[in-house]
């Protein structure tokens, strides 16, 4: 069968996908906080801002992030439309290395002027050796790879999304 | 990793991320390659959301938001089976949906558009599947609106849909229209779908599925990207 065509997202998603972050009477289905608490594992925090072609930071994205070891899993969303810098942040644990595999954490990405939404992910920046050898991260240009690396700042990583220009975040064909 | 031979993306029906008869597309879609992924587990699996409780009227838009009456406009049912690309019907899956007002106005605090909110409507809803894989709401018919693409631009009645099905491959967001819609051929975004796809898109007046004195039916069946009607085990 065809596949359902996709459409934008638009610039009034917040009423109904982000709910509660926008202060609208209605319940969330999910956050940007992972709400349970897992013993031992450490809360981490993602920060970052999504940019345009002309470097303007974009306030009407949705982020969506999923995140799955095989141990734990966390779906979140958030708006950068609530923050007066237009940020978006999520609270989470980082995941284990799978196979070998360097931990990372997927993000979609939705907004008006996407007509389909876009996938991508990064890494930590305190995982110098896992990243190395990871082969999904040695599958992107050398030059290109940094884009996908979260920046390890203080008591959060940062990780900006540029749609596009010299700092294009890498985009995955999942 | 797992090996996948699962479907991509079906280039003959998606829209393409650059068009430029949508103008914000030009600063907003990727310019670079894709990277093909190998797939992990976190590809493999997705949000089921099994946890999650709906409201009793979180399917049904004209009650759920009601604060001294009931909400303007026509009343209508819209039903549909999600599927997969095999066509087997995916259960226990989430919608969620939201749309503008009978006049065309949005509750969202940006849109701006000189028509009148309706104290009796939110517009926006969720439901699941059934084992079957069918889904139904109750809302009222959106208004056509205006917006700033070009002179003149109107978009065509529409409902925006969310879908999850069980891998975040078949994550799905996309808008329903109505059938007989003048304004279809005038706009750009549902134009940016290639020709094949469009009538997909496009909701079917279903008279079975209308309810006599109350609301008229429409039906819109969607399929999902992927050929995985269950969720994948995890071990
Ligand atoms: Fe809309």
């Amino acid at each position: 069968m065809l596949q359902t065509p996709s459409q934008t997202v638009g610039p009034y998603f917040a009423y109904g996908l982000t709910p509660k972050q926008y202060g609208y009477d209605f319940k969330n289905l999910t956050t940007n906080i992972l709400e349970s608490v897992l013993e031992g594992k450490e809360i981490i925090t993602i920060k970052g801002k999504i940019f345009d072609g002309e470097n303007k930071v974009i306030p009407d994205a949705m982020i969506e992030l999923w995140q799955n070891d095989g141990e734990h899993n966390f779906f979140g969303r958030f708006g950068t439309g609530s923050e007066s810098d237009s940020h978006f942040a999520f609270q989470t644990i980082k995941p284990n290395s799978v196979d070998g595999q360097a931990p990372f954490v997927t993000l979609i990405v939705f907004m008006r002027g996407q007509l389909i939404h876009s996938y991508t992910r990064f890494y930590f920046s305190d995982e110098t050796e896992l990243n190395k050898q990871d082969l999904v991260l040695n599958s992107v240009p050398a030059e290109r790879q940094n884009t996908i690396i979260a920046q390890k700042k203080d008591s959060c990583y940062e990780f900006n999304i540029y749609m596009q220009g010299e700092n294009e975040t890498v985009f995955f064909e999942v | 990793m797992i090996e996948s031979n699962d479907s991509l993306l079906d280039i003959e029906v998606q829209p393409s991320k650059l068009d430029i008869g949508y103008t914000s597309t030009i600063l907003r879609s990727p310019t670079k390659p894709m990277i093909l992924l190998k797939k992990s587990i976190a590809e493999r699996t997705g949000p089921l959301f099994h946890d999650f409780n709906l409201g009793i009227l979180d399917h049904d838009l004209t009650k759920n938001s009601v604060r001294n009456g009931e909400p303007i406009g026509e009343r209508i049912v819209v039903h549909g089976t999600v599927r997969n690309e095999i066509g087997e019907p995916i259960p226990n899956t989430i919608l969620e949906i939201w749309q503008a007002n009978a006049a065309g106005r949005y509750v969202h605090k940006v849109d701006q558009h000189n028509a009148p909110l309706d104290p009796n409507f939110l517009g926006t809803g969720r439901c699941r599947t059934d084992e079957h894989g069918n889904y139904k709401f109750y809302t009222i018919k959106p208004g056509a609106y205006p917006w700033g693409n070009h002179h003149n631009a109107w978009r065509p009645n529409h409902i925006h849909f969310s879908l999850f099905g069980n891998q975040i491959i078949s994550r799905l967001v996309t808008q329903m229209y109505f059938p007989g819609d003048p304004l279809l051929e005038y706009d750009p975004i549902y134009k940016a779908v290639k020709a094949k796809g469009r009538e997909l898109l496009i909701s079917k007046f279903d008279l079975d599925i209308t309810e006599p004195n109350y609301a008229l039916g429409y039906r819109f069946d969607i399929v999902l990207r992927g050929s995985q009607a269950t969720p994948f085990e995890n071990r």
